[in-house]
């Protein structure tokens, strides 16, 4: 293998970790965008600094993405960067269709896909993608969806009669401390993955001894990477996660982002590592079930529950493909051959998504499409916030 | 089945969060409420009694948070 294989390998995973953090800065933001908690550009840049500070914090990284996945022995370049393909366009699709989608699961699903490619279906550890993947996708969101519906629903029940401005603005306040805590999870969460799949690349090249730990270089080049994406707001997906499934007030916000919070913490304490998107998407989803007269929109609702199902499959035939066809060019020219197929694909959605642009400027604007009424409506819930 | 799912984490994970993620945004409720509520002053203070449990409210919200932070810096 050579060195400019390992370079673009390592050149594409930070990519990713940039997608990464775009894709996601709706998770701990879109709520305190919409209820006007925090002002678009300073609450992406806020999220960028927490981000920056949680994947420093994240010490001990080894490389664990692929362990449990994929017989990580078999796993060479040519795989981590066919995974990575994957993963990267799969953002970058759903971000352009403004999609909350989990980046874990489209990497997961590439470098899968990748790993068939090359060895057969014997080199994926199905029993740990049914356990440590698939079960907690499906009850991650039905745990949040409880959790927030819960929660909202006591947070407006022991408010009553309380002045609705003052109550708004008390739970903008706590809003402020909630998605915080949530972009300094998603910080420590997520930079490792990119950090270990780098890690993984350069023990597959042979620059690192297997079981090796992150290079400090590797966790601060994902750290930048990952803050910086953050701070580039993945503008569309903010909007769908604020406006599009439910019009969230900020009780409603603080309820949802503690929700997430305390079961992304938790879970990952008890050794489920969950999809920081699967849960805050239940969560709001939850908070929208758990108000009277909320406004929910089901059918983004599921589309975005579409877009989870195929997402490990399409990742993974990218994963298949890109593999493919590096190792029919032989690796290095195959590798090279990819990368710039895989830009212009990147540029050509990129430029596919100045069409209708989504900025800070027009983030909270009206959704146009029909909302259900959750409930007999107490108080006529306006749509624009 | 237990080689699949861990139910008893699953169970363990479902309480707390429960009592973590709607119990600690139903005291911080009560804080804000009891902020909003009109009452008489503690004799010989300036504050209602209310107003002292409020941020009692809150100052439990903040440690809670406080430990959240600890255990991801401990790295969970």
């Amino acid at each position: 293998m050579s060195t400019v294989v390992l370079v673009l390998v390592v050149v594409t995973a930070l990519a990713f970790d940039f997608t990464n953090g775009f894709h996601d800065t709706g998770n701990a933001m879109a709520a305190s965008i919409a209820t006007g908690a925090l002002r678009p550009k300073v609450a992406v840049a806020l999220s960028g600094l927490l981000n920056l500070a949680g994947a420093f914090l994240s010490l001990s990284v080894a490389a664990t993405i692929a362990n449990g996945l994929v017989e990580t022995h078999l796993v060479t370049l040519t795989v981590v960067f066919a995974g990575l393909a994957g993963g990267i366009l799969w953002n970058l699709a759903t971000w352009v269709l403004g999609i909350p989608s989990s980046s874990s699961h489209a990497l997961i699903g590439g470098v899968v896909g990748a790993a068939i490619a090359a060895n057969g279906f014997h080199a994926v550890q199905w029993h740990g993608v049914v356990a440590k993947v698939i079960i907690p996708a499906v009850m991650s969101p039905a745990l949040a969806i409880l959790v927030a519906g819960l929660g909202t629903w006591g947070v407006y029940r022991l408010t009553r009669g309380v002045d609705d401005g003052q109550r708004r603005r008390g739970f903008r306040y706590g809003q402020i401390g909630t998605s915080s805590l949530l972009s300094l999870a998603h910080g420590s969460n997520d930079a490792q993955k990119t950090m270990g799949v780098i890690t993984l690349a350069l023990i597959a090249n042979g620059t690192l001894h297997p079981g090796a730990q992150a290079p400090t270089w590797v966790i601060a080049s994902c750290a930048v990477a990952i803050s910086l994406g953050t701070y580039a707001g993945g503008w569309r997906i903010i909007r769908t996660m604020g406006h599009g499934l439910v019009e969230v007030d900020s009780p409603q916000g603080f309820a949802a982002e503690a929700s997430s919070a305390a079961t992304i913490l938790l879970s990952t304490h008890f050794g489920y590592s969950l999809s920081t998107t699967h849960v805050v998407t239940g969560s709001i989803l939850g908070t929208g079930v758990g108000r009277r007269g909320a406004l929910v929109r089901w059918r983004v609702a599921r589309r975005m529950v579409i877009a989870w199902l195929v997402t490990l499959p399409t990742a993974a035939l990218v994963g298949v493909g890109a593999y493919a066809l590096a190792s029919s060019l032989g690796d290095d020219i195959g590798v090279l051959v990819d990368f710039v197929l895989l830009t212009v694909a990147l540029v050509g959605l990129y430029v596919r998504s100045r069409r209708a642009p989504v900025t800070a400027m027009n983030v909270n604007d009206e959704w146009d499409e029909p909302a259900t009424k959750n409930g007999e409506p107490r108080h006529p819930v306006p749509l624009a916030a | 089945m237990d080689s699949w799912i861990n139910l008893s984490a699953v169970w363990r994970i479902v309480v707390v969060s429960l009592l973590v993620g709607a119990g600690l945004p139903a005291l911080f409720a009560l804080g804000i409420r009891g902020l909003a509520a009109e009452g008489r002053p503690v004799p010989g203070t300036s504050v209602s009694r209310a107003t002292v449990l409020a941020f009692a409210c809150f100052a439990i919200v903040l440690a809670a948070v406080g430990c959240g932070i600890a255990a991801i810096v401990a790295g969970l």
